[in-house]
């Protein structure tokens, strides 16, 4: 096996109809890490995942798995990958186990190794109690569970997960994201997609983050929190504080442009950190006439991150 | 969760050759269909009550009125033409369950597998199969409780009931076209009243074609249903009326499902599956 990367994606282009879901996507993805692929809805998350997993063809571009194209080998690209989709793909009127063990023959396994396999992993996904039971009587964390189970079957060196959360409650939540953190310990790598920019940050050793059908910004969670400026100034107006005065004021301190919060009492920017900052800004505040409650110095979040890039925050987008 | 299950790298035996992994993928689908049954049984409807229902009707309500050209009783001339009835019956159920699966995020699974791509709607028509052959045998059950009788010898017999699976066999892929083709199940099984029940009843399933008009008669002789009748009905030793018409299918009736089911298994497999693979890459 050479050292092809897990995923590489070259200008991906793949349009429904005229909509453009991926407009040129380039993307390497290092063999063993967790990479979160970041984006608001319609981002083009999906339709990346769904490309590399040879469900989609790409109109445009070349990405490969392992070193295999997803067009030309798509049958070598099935056998080194898991998919766990938005959607849980297990059959409503079998059993839990049986759906294990009718996934683990389908892979090419033979029936008693499925039936060890679909053992073990029920028992490590604390399913073993309700094996038995017809999916469809399953809640939806536990659906999740299994679905992802069921990705897992031989061994994929590569593992896709599609939104592994949406949609769950937050013991849920929580619940999955220890299932992903033992499952990087084995070695596997892992294409994450999600639009919580907690999940990334929580999750992912690497995010790119995707906007429109492509990817406008990579690196470590911290590369790109400091990308946007590592820490941030907030100051807090008080009523009727003069908006226009302050972004003055802190000009001479930031390192970019100040955001001013919608009911402009609130106003942000990055800055660099140095001894005494926030007793220098109250000063230069003050000396230009803006009365403050409070100044605070805080670490950039994906979010900032997320709207320095995009122009919008995540959820906004997604709410729209 | 220890990592030893999730290790890189597949430390497990592969099947050899393409076309074992093919059969086992087709079993193992198969079953999965024939589950959903033990699970709910009212899905076997199609192929018991209905069946059941149809030839009582036609024997008690309509038999009497129709009349059987060269005689015989309506009783044995029915049962041939709801072999055929019964069997094609249930390929808007086939096309149902290729609508439901592929609605499902259980295909992006299956295409994600290192399986068979002609493996998922394979299995779907066997899994028709099976249920054709418990339909085939309620018709005869339920024929001779109302007096339908063979006279013929076990060859016939056997001849007979394979070119019926034969021709239901052939239906279930015209069935899983419909299912790629069609966006909803509720369409796939609208197509039951819109194809099939014209193509039964335009046919000598129920009455002979010499009472048809002169310009339906063709169609009705060079139904393929009207030949899975005649076929039947010729190997049961039963009421053939067809016999006296000059159509070639009616005439060499078994060597017309012959040539019908293989035409429509030609078409129709390769058409469904290269839909499926279409519809499948988006």
């Amino acid at each position: 096996m050479g050292e092809a990367p897990a995923i590489e994606a070259e200008g991906v282009v793949k349009n429904f109809g005229r909509t453009t879901a991926l407009a040129g996507l380039d993307l390497t993805v290092p063999r063993g890490t967790v990479y979160g692929l970041l984006g608001p809805n319609g981002a083009g998350k999906t339709t990346a995942v769904r490309t590399f997993a040879t469900l989609l063809r790409p109109d445009g571009g070349r990405a490969r798995v392992l070193g295999s194209d997803v067009v030309t080998h798509a049958a070598r690209v099935r056998s080194v990958i898991g998919l766990t989709g938005q959607y849980a793909a297990l059959d409503e009127y079998l059993s839990a186990r049986a759906n294990l063990v009718m996934i683990g023959r389908l892979s090419r396994l033979t029936a008693a190794e499925a039936g060890r396999c679909a053992g073990d992993l029920l028992e490590r996904f604390g399913l073993t109690d309700a094996a038995g039971r017809a999916v469809k009587t399953y809640s939806g964390g536990m659906r999740r569970r299994l679905d992802l189970a069921a990705s897992l079957i031989g061994s994929p060196e590569v593992l896709f997960l599609d939104e592994p959360t949406t949609g769950l409650d937050p013991r849920s939540r929580a619940v999955m994201w220890d299932i992903i953190r033992a499952l990087t310990a084995g070695g596997t790598t892992l294409l994450l997609t999600t639009q919580y920019l907690e999940e990334a940050d929580q999750l992912a050793a690497r995010i790119a983050v995707i906007d429109g059908g492509r990817v406008i910004a990579e690196g470590t969670p911290g590369e790109l929190k400091s990308a946007v400026g590592g820490e941030r100034i907030a100051v807090d107006l008080a009523a009727g504080g003069d908006v226009e005065a302050a972004i003055t004021a802190l000009k001479p301190f930031s390192a970019g442009p100040a955001v001013a919060s919608e009911d402009g009492l609130r106003l942000e920017a990055p800055v660099v950190l140095s001894d005494g900052l926030t007793t220098t800004v109250v000063r230069a505040l003050d000396a230009a006439g803006v009365q403050v409650t409070e100044v605070s110095i805080r670490r950039a979040s994906l979010d900032d991150v997320f709207l320095s890039l995009t122009g919008h925050s995540a959820e906004g987008k997604v709410a729209a | 969760m220890t990592s030893a299950v999730l290790s890189p790298g597949r430390g497990v035996t592969r099947q050899a050759g393409r076309f074992a992994g093919f059969v086992t993928d087709v079993w193992v689908l198969t079953k999965r269909s024939l589950a959903r049954i033990r699970r709910e049984p009212e899905t076997l409807a199609e192929v018991t009550i209905q069946p059941i229902l149809f030839v009582l009707m036609f024997t008690y309500v309509f038999g009497g009125a129709i009349g059987i050209p060269g005689g015989g009783s309506y009783h044995e001339y029915l049962i041939g033409g709801m072999l055929g009835m019964g069997l094609a019956q249930t390929a808007p159920g086939t096309a149902v369950a290729v609508v439901t699966d592929m609605s499902t995020g259980l295909i992006d699974r299956f295409r994600s597998l290192p399986m068979s791509r002609a493996a998922v709607l394979s299995a779907r028509t066997v899994a028709d199969l099976l249920t054709q052959v418990i339909g085939a045998i309620v018709v005869a059950g339920v024929g001779l409780a109302i007096g339908w009788r063979v006279h013929t010898g076990p060859g016939d017999i056997i001849a007979a009931f394979a070119l019926a699976l034969l021709f239901g066999y052939a239906f279930t892929w015209v069935g899983a076209c419909l299912g790629m083709v069609l966006r909803s199940p509720e369409a796939a099984q609208q197509s039951g009243f819109v194809i099939f029940l014209p193509l039964t009843f335009i046919s000598s399933a129920f009455v002979p074609t010499q009472g048809m008009p002169g310009w339906l008669q063709p169609v009705a002789e060079w139904n393929p249903m009207s030949a899975l009748a005649a076929a039947c009905r010729h190997l049961f030793g039963n009421p053939n009326p067809a016999a006296a018409v000059h159509a070639w299918p009616m005439q060499h009736p078994q060597l017309a499902v012959i040539a019908w089911s293989v035409a429509m298994l030609v078409v129709f497999a390769p058409l469904a599956v290269r839909l499926y693979r279409r519809k499948a890459l988006g």
